[in-house]
């Protein structure tokens, strides 16, 4: 197994590798850069700036650059967040963004297991109806309407929590984004629990185990057992996304995440702050896919890497 | 029903202890659109900086409740004859946060550094008017050599490069704010750290977490502390409109000075006198690329411009939030009086469009004639593309077919800026400082950077050069007033609409003043008792 984990994370470096130069020479390639703004600059400004940040050097030299410094850690000066390196501002977003992330994931898993089960063991019948509902609304609506919805009926009318903000990480000021994120995420588990559940509570062994006259409860403990595993390969990817924030669930709670550095950076032509999301995000997505991978091999005695 | 009653007596105990403090002292929760981008005033570019800067730090002048410009560090100053030599006297009341006295020497150091091409200002060029300083920045002239000279601690001399009547409003602007020297000698570019931070405005700045809040308080050693009504201000930035005005409306800010354009008719109707809409000195406007036929041709531009129904898109596309323009510098701005005016305002729609199709006709366009298509260009937001469908729709009775193109704004404006190629495009314009040549140089031929018509009148150019030199005001103004005129017959950009600033403000907050360039220090503001 650990020999499987580390040839795991050895391929993970030449992916890694490809994601960056790619990621490089895109970003550059779109039209714009920067320091192009709503008012534009003076010529000889732009030139004292693109001379600043080095932008006036040749692009293999500023690739060969960058890759030099990102193996220090060093992802290098933010161009539009100019007081803070790259690393600084992913230093104090990052926590905020896993902690919202990963309750929100926490949650989606226990509810959306949970329903889907009781959906799978209720089929047909109102409870499963009402899960299957549930679902088809939370995949539907999608967030950015779920959280204005939320500040208007929980922070406006009945003033029960603060409409946003992150008051350092208050629980009341965590309970409407946690909820929002975790919604879809609920409905896609309680959906793929309930598929997978009711396929399992079919199968031979099952069928014994009910032969054997085995109480509900532990049918239920051995078909979760198989049925757990697609949502488990859900899981990996979609918490690599949660954990690297939302940018519609940050800005509209006004929370200092790292989820907007995706689009904004892009949208900014902020080279350094985009490179050093797309790092992150194929970081996270190395790893949940590996872990991923060796729960499979813990959960599902069928699969084992060697 | 026990539980419940438990959750409301937390809840109610949570409120009590989250009040608590603000008896104590008194907080300004502040919002506003976005994070600043820095805090380095000679890096600044933005409105929020802009109003992060005012309360942290103050210039040689600065701005009252009204926006006017008044005293700030300099206590007085002296003008030579030619124009050319201000001399200030300092305040000895001003002092920096950390004891210091605010010295002549320290605004020289922070006219140099915003001039040093080694800082990579962005707004470098408004002090371009310094003697010396466009050669400095561009790295023809020492640093050393701009005109800012320390007579003794207490007394600045500027030498300028021409005269400039708008200087002392240039010197207000947030790029004129001082920095204190020995910090940033000491520690850097992290001068603007909390941790080093050294105000000699009203406020100090305590703490900055970017998208979370910025936190100042009050400068007990700023040289009128005893007027400073809060003990602190909170600043939260928040870019999605709608959550800012839900914010607002649960009193979790007290301000914020933009509101969602899309639900402005709620706002009237609930928020009423919180709500405050003023006249704003920016212009809206498209530009044509006259290097290109048709749009070479006067008459063409003249046409387009003619038949647009500058009302329809300020009170139906945007809400009454803008007011229609008949002219590039807005009302309301010094050193002017009122601003020339296009012709055929006064005309009816009907008129106006027989003028424009003569016009047309005469250019060889029209019906039986040549067919004119026309590609609007704009960046990418709903109500650019509202107004773009509506010039479309103004313009189909003269036969024009018209194709609209958005992108991402920084594609937009590249493309403007390397002058590639568009017929018509989206442009704005906000004034820096309050005078009308900061609308009317956006037009001059050797304005490379920011004239994106190409436009190049030789007497427009002449016209403006003269009123460079001149010293008597009144002259000036009219001589400014002949550039516009030439300007809004040749039509190289077509100005729409002039900006409305658009300002939610709670009724705990008062002090408030609504003023053509919406600049609201926090310490004119104070808690209503």
């Amino acid at each position: 197994m650990l020999a499987f984990i580390l040839r795991r994370l050895a391929a993970g470096i030449p992916t890694l590798f490809i994601i960056v130069t790619l990621a490089f020479f895109l970003i550059r390639a779109v039209p714009g850069g920067p320091f192009d703004l709503e008012r534009p600059l003076d010529p000889a400004v732009l030139e004292n700036l693109r001379r600043v940040y080095g932008l006036d050097q040749p692009l293999g030299q500023q690739y060969l650059a960058y890759l030099k410094a990102l193996l220090t850690g060093d992802f290098g000066p933010s161009f539009v967040i100019k007081d803070f390196s790259v690393a600084e501002v992913f230093a104090r977003g990052l926590p905020v963004s896993m902690r919202i992330g990963g309750l929100a994931l926490a949650l989606a898993t226990l509810v959306g297991v949970t329903l889907g089960v009781i959906a799978a063991l209720r089929q047909n019948r109102p409870a499963d109806l009402a899960v299957i509902g549930f679902a088809t609304l939370g995949i539907t609506v999608p967030t950015f309407v779920t959280a204005p919805l939320f500040q208007i009926v929980f922070g406006l009318m009945l003033a029960w929590l603060p409409v946003g903000g992150w008051n350092d990480g208050a629980v009341r000021n965590l309970l409407l984004p946690v909820v929002t994120l975790a919604l879809p995420q609920i409905a896609v588990i309680a959906r793929m629990t309930r598929a997978a559940m009711i396929e399992t509570l079919r199968a031979h062994h099952i069928r014994t185990l009910r032969a054997q006259g085995l109480s509900q409860t532990t049918i239920v403990r051995h078909a979760l057992r198989g049925a757990i595993l697609p949502v488990i390969s859900y899981l990996g990817p979609a918490a690599a996304q949660l954990l690297t924030g939302s940018l519609v669930v940050e800005q509209i709670f006004g929370l200092p995440g790292v989820g907007r550095y995706f689009v904004e950076g892009a949208l900014n032509r902020d080279y350094t702050l985009v490179m050093g999301t797309v790092v992150l995000i194929a970081l996270f997505v190395l790893v949940f896919n590996l872990i991923v991978d060796v729960l499979y091999a813990l959960v599902d005695p069928r699969v084992r890497h060697d | 029903m026990t539980m419940w009653r438990g959750a409301v007596v937390g809840l109610a105990a949570m409120a009590v202890l989250a009040v608590m403090p603000a008896c104590a002292q008194s907080v300004f929760h502040r919002g506003a659109a976005g994070d600043p981008e820095t805090l380095d005033p000679h890096k600044t570019s933005t409105v929020v900086e802009s109003d992060i800067l005012l309360d942290l730090l103050e210039g040689l002048v600065t701005y009252n409740a009204k926006a006017e410009i008044v005293p700030g560090v300099a206590e007085s100053w002296t003008i030579s004859g030619d124009g050319l030599t201000y001399t200030f006297k300092l305040d000895r009341r001003a002092f920096w946060s950390n004891g210091d006295p605010v010295r002549a020497s320290d605004f020289v150091y922070s006219f140099r550094r915003l001039l040093d091409p080694k800082t990579g200002a962005k707004y470098a060029t408004i002090l371009y008017t310094l003697k010396n300083g466009e050669a400095a920045n561009k790295s023809k002239a020492a640093i050393e050599t701009i005109g800012a000279r320390a007579i003794d601690e207490r007394t600045l001399e500027l030498t300028l490069e021409n005269a400039a009547p708008y200087f002392i409003a240039q010197l207000a602007h947030q790029t004129g704010l001082p920095v204190h020297p020995p910090t940033v000698e000491r520690v850097g570019k992290d001068f603007v750290r909390p941790e080093n931070w050294v105000s000699n405005g009203a406020f100090i700045l305590k703490s900055f977490v970017p998208n979370d809040k910025l936190v100042m308080v009050k400068n007990p050693r700023y040289r009128e502390a005893d007027k400073t009504r809060f003990d602190q201000v909170t600043v939260y930035p928040l870019e999605d409109r709608a959550a800012a005005l839900r914010r607002f409306q649960a009193g979790e800010i007290q301000y914020y000075n933009d509101v969602p354009t899309d639900q402005l008719k709620f706002i009237r109707a609930n928020l009423k006198d919180s709500f405050r809409l003023a006249p704003y000195l920016g212009t809206y406007y498209f530009v044509f690329n006259t290097r290109k036929a048709p749009f070479s041709d006067v008459r063409v531009r003249q046409a387009l411009s003619l038949v647009i129904d500058r009302e329809f898109l300020a009170e139906e596309i945007w809400g009454g939030t803008m007011l229609p323009a008949y002219s590039f510098v807005p009302p309301g701005i010094g050193n002017y009086g009122a601003p020339a005016e296009m012709a055929g305002k006064a005309l009816s729609p009907i008129e106006r469009e027989d003028n424009a199709k003569a016009l047309l006709k005469e250019a060889g366009y029209g019906p039986g004639l040549k067919p004119l298509t026309v590609e609007i260009r704009y960046n990418t937001s709903e109500n650019h593309k509202a107004t773009s469908v509506a010039l479309a729709d103004m313009w189909k009775p003269l036969n024009i077919e018209v194709k609209l193109v958005n992108s991402d704004l920084k594609s937009h404006y590249a493309l403007l800026r390397e002058k590639g190629d568009f017929d018509i495009a989206r442009a704005g314009w906000i004034a820096d400082y309050s005078d009308p040549q900061n609308f009317l140089f956006l037009a001059q031929g050797d304005n490379i950077g920011l004239n994106y018509a190409s436009y190049a009148n030789a007497d427009y150019d002449a016209v403006m050069k003269k009123a460079a030199q001149e010293q008597d005001l009144a002259r000036r103004a009219g001589l400014l007033r002949q550039a516009e005129e030439i300007f809004l017959k040749d039509v190289p950009f077509i100005p729409l609409m002039f900006y409305g600033s658009k300002t939610l403000v709670s009724p705990k907050i008062t002090g408030f003043e609504t003023n053509v360039l919406d600049r609201h220090l926090s310490r004119f503001l104070a808690p209503a008792p």
